[in-house]
């Protein structure tokens, strides 16, 4: 029972013009706990899609030797089939239905098409008893916390004979005691000879359980690491995902002043009628002109729901609070009053709700600001393509033509394009909700230095982010949100990571 | 040589767009060819046209509503209650013809605002909020003409709407005249804006295509134009429905394409949340554009009245599924954000062309619902097939 389990060789994965993964190699023994560690676009879900043939046989170079055998995943199930099993980030269960439907989702307990109802749930529950979870199968998931779904997600996998779990980053959402809890599951499912690879961000975690660690930057393997011969440090870790000195990632804006406040909040608070319960509360902040706030805190901590109730509260929140804007009093009744008065938000989810991906680069840069290439409500195309030919070629964006459809840009090039968008508007603040989620180191740094290019122009930015280093590396000052409310508010030459975090996990 | 690539790659680039034009000219020179030429003649195309009004402005509208992705079911009998009560105002409460039209379509528009409201307000599907108001109208319809039966009309000037021809002023060679300048002036137009369109991209020093393409493409259209003038000029010349249903397009593709109303229209389709997050109202948006709809079932219904010179108890049934049925062959997507006012024009002529042809060769109507039935599927495939080559 030892020996390679999985082996990835030489694979190669590109998106139109992107280059995901170079010549990767990865492998992993029968058994043991592996680890998957990089930073965000370094190219970690994509060879785990290639995996699990979310990406089929044929769209990348390379061979996956399984259990082996040479494999040619065309479609998800056959991954399934042959014994792999991925737990995404976002869960992938049925809200509305119950614990024991969602374990054999696609999987039915069946004969000849009818469903046999009750060997099903005796199953859910010989599989609940496996990930020590404890609830009745009868129970609805939507009546879950997220760390018990998460368990069930596991409880799926099993009930389909995985031999190889994979899970990406899968305490990404859970509090500590939840996390320990899933870990100890891991090394009980180790003991029972399931082979895991976890990707995770969170070093901790990774130190405390991983055999191996395998660490990936810019669509490379860049080393793996054995625990069993001690390699496995938080230093070694971070100099090999970074690759670089800090100072080269976070370029340096030479000459900080401040002006008047641009925004300021006073006791405000937004009450989401769906919840039942505040998203922010009693929030007081301020953002100078020409400075960068950052806002750190965990998912869920309110930040986004916060910058949105700011830009003309388009949930519908029930808003207190005072909000001055330039030196006045600002009530935004809509979206449009906000980009008014001079407030961009660029949105964390640009796919969901930035962009227009199904409309061209020009359409979508243009279309906060229609007014702007347009005389009595009259388009003129030709000016639209000129400004939109200025801000892909300001923004670096790669595409052939202005004419390119935004849904087939890769995620750095969207994000420029949903960037370009609100610089179009010219505001006064811009609110970037995660600007660099999903999108490569490259990207990232060019996306840094448009946000120090603009700051010398005189704008000012608040900058919500979840990757501390980014917040450390490019604010001026940093406030950190829980539970909606600021716990803490730092000027960055104080600011360190366990300050942030401490003032996060209050 | 060079012009045949750049003539090929402009096809190839453009297929989506032109497979509808291609696909109208194929199913008329089936039909020219199997009657001996009587598909093509002045009368046969001219009836066609007017055939196809009352539906191809329902079609126009309700592009708008599958593009912000919605539905109107109750376009048909909202166009037959309203064609009834222009019949009731003017001959039973003497209302003269230049009132009862604005009135009606005032009507139409607010019978419209109000579905919006419902839909984009109250947040009932609109598929459910326009099959109550389909049952509504049909029991309004019902109520309105249940004493009288039909109610015949006898303006003429209403009537001619439906069926009326523009003056001729003169005849020559047995040619409408008046539709003769007609044509002329829209050949010219076309011809003004292209050099223009053309000029402007130039000084902004943005490419354009070779000159004998564009040369081609200009005598092209013009030629079309001139032809399809030439034969209706035969027989009686324009009709008032087509100068109207010629005028609706011509508007609502200019509001679509060209206007800060039409991208947000577009915008709220393609990404609702987006939209909102980009300053657009789209509440506002909805009601706008059901609006329109409702705006448009009153001139269908006018048209429809003005047709039969009297309003019917059945007037309005199944133009929705017909306009429907038009908007999609006419390659607009029910994913919303895609679709165009012109494609469901021609969508709209090539399901009246398909009747008129199998009428023409008599064939059966059992026949006839199954074929435009297979067009429908055929015209989805096709787009969803060059949508994912694209992709």
């Amino acid at each position: 029972m030892s020996g390679y389990i999985l082996e990835m060789n030489g694979i190669s994965k590109e998106f139109t013009g992107v280059k995901a993964l170079a010549d990767v190699n990865f492998k992993v023994e029968r058994g043991e706990i592996h680890c998957l560690i990089g930073e965000n676009g370094a190219g970690k879900s994509t060879l785990m899609k290639v995996l699990s043939g979310v990406y089929p046989h044929g769209t990348y170079k390379g061979d996956i030797v399984f259990e082996g055998a040479v494999q040619s995943f065309s479609k998800i199930s056959d991954s399934v089939k042959a014994g792999i099993a991925i737990i995404y980030q976002e869960l992938a269960l049925f809200p509305d239905l119950t614990v024991y439907e969602n374990i054999f989702a696609g999987n039915e307990v069946q004969r000849r098409g009818i469903v046999d109802w009750n060997r099903t749930i005796a199953e859910a529950k010989r599989m609940l008893g496996k990930v020590k979870l404890d609830v009745n199968p009868d129970t609805l998931i939507k009546d879950l916390g997220v760390g018990k779904q998460q368990l069930v997600e596991i409880a799926k996998a099993l009930s389909k004979n995985v031999k190889l779990l994979i899970l990406d980053e899968p305490t990404a959402a859970l509090n500590e005691n939840d996390s320990e809890n899933l870990l100890q599951l891991l090394r009980e499912l180790k003991r029972q000879g399931i082979t895991c690879i976890m990707i995770s961000h969170k070093l901790k975690e990774v130190i405390s359980i991983a055999d191996k660690a395998t660490v990936m930057r810019d669509g490379r393997t860049i080393c793996t690491l054995d625990a069993s011969k001690g390699e496995i440090s938080e230093s070694v870790i971070i100099k090999n995902m970074v690759g670089r000195e800090i100072d080269d990632i976070y370029p340096k804006r030479p000459d900080k002043k401040f002006g008047d406040n641009i925004l300021e909040v006073i006791h405000w608070s937004a009450y989401d009628s769906e919840l039942g319960r505040h998203v922010a509360r009693d929030v007081n902040l301020h953002v100078r002109k020409g400075e960068i706030v950052g806002i750190a805190g965990l998912m869920g901590s309110g930040r986004t729901e916060l910058a949105q109730s700011i830009f003309g509260n388009p949930k519908g929140y029930r808003l207190e609070g005072e909000l001055w804007v330039d030196g006045s009093p600002a009530a935004f009744k809509h979206t449009s009053d906000a980009i008014k008065a001079g407030i961009a938000y660029v949105t964390e989810d640009r796919k969901g709700d930035g962009l227009f991906l199904i409309q061209d680069i020009k359409s979508n840069v243009t279309a906060a600001n229609l007014s702007g290439i347009s005389s009595r409500g009259i388009i003129n195309d030709n000016e639209e393509v000129k400004i939109a030919n200025q801000y892909k070629d300001s923004l670096y964006v790669k595409a052939p033509s202005v004419e390119q459809i935004v849904g087939k840009l890769s995620g750095g090039n969207q994000q420029k394009v949903s960037l370009g968008k609100w610089l179009f508007v010219g505001p006064k603040l811009l609110i970037l909700d995660e600007p660099t989620r999903g999108i490569d180191v490259g990207a990232k740094f060019e996306i840094y230095t448009i946000m120090n290019k603009l700051i010398s122009e005189g704008m000012s930015i608040i900058m919500i982010s979840s990757e501390l280093g980014e917040v450390l590396g490019m604010s001026d000052r940093i406030y950190v949100m829980a539970e909606g409310r600021i716990k803490g508010e730092l000027p960055t030459s104080e600011a360190t990571q366990e300050k942030i975090m401490q003032f996060a996990t209050q | 040589m060079n012009l045949y690539k750049e003539a090929k790659s402009l096809v190839k680039v453009n297929i989506r767009e032109y497979g509808m034009y291609i696909a109208l000219f194929v199913i008329m020179l089936v039909f020219t060819i199997l009657t001996d030429g009587l598909f093509m003649s002045s009368r046969n195309i001219s009836n066609l046209l007017d055939q196809t009004g009352y539906i191809a402005v329902l079609a126009v509208g309700m592009t708008l509503v599958i593009v912000i992705r919605h539905i109107d079911l109750s376009v048909g009998f909202a166009a037959g209650f309203m064609g009834a009560i222009a019949a009731i105002l003017m001959s039973q409460a003497g209302v003269p013809v230049y009132l009862t039209v604005p009135i009606i379509l005032v009507l139409g528009i607010v019978v419209g605002m109000f579905n919006g409201v419902l839909v984009a307000s109250v947040g009932i599907p609109s598929f459910v909020a326009s099959l109550a108001g389909m049952l509504i109208f049909r029991g309004a319809l019902l109520r309105v003409t249940e004493k009288s039966g039909t109610i015949i009309v006898e303006e003429e000037s209403f009537n001619a709407l439906g069926n009326g021809f523009i003056p001729s002023l003169a005849e020559v060679g047995g040619l409408h005249v008046l539709s003769l300048i007609l044509g002329v002036v829209v050949i010219f137009l076309y011809v003004l804006s292209e050099f223009s369109a053309r000029r402007n991209k130039l000084k902004y020093n943005f490419e354009v295509v070779s000159k004998s393409i564009f040369a081609l493409k200009v005598v092209f259209v013009s030629l079309i134009i001139a032809y399809i003038t030439y034969i209706i000029a035969g027989y009686n010349g324009f009709s008032w429905t087509v100068i109207i249903m010629l005028g609706v397009t011509a508007i609502y593709h200019f509001l679509s394409t060209k206007t800060v109303l039409g991208r947000h229209i577009y915008a709220v389709g393609s990404n609702p949340e987006a939209a909102h997050l980009s300053g657009i109202n789209v509440k506002k948006i909805t009601y706008i554009v059901f609006g329109s709809m409702g705006l448009l079932s009153a001139l269908s219904g006018i048209l429809y009245t003005a047709r039969l010179n009297s309003a019917t108890t059945t007037a309005g049934t199944l133009f929705e599924l017909d306009a429907i049925a038009a908007a999609y062959v006419g390659g607009v997507s029910a994913a919303g954000g895609v679709g165009k006012v012109t494609g469901s024009i021609i969508g709209a002529i090539v399901m009246t062309s398909l009747s008129s042809g199998m009428n023409l060769l008599g064939v059966g109507i059992s026949y006839q619902y199954m074929i435009r039935g297979g067009v429908l599927a055929a015209a989805v495939i096709f787009d969803v097939m060059t949508r994912k080559k694209k992709g």
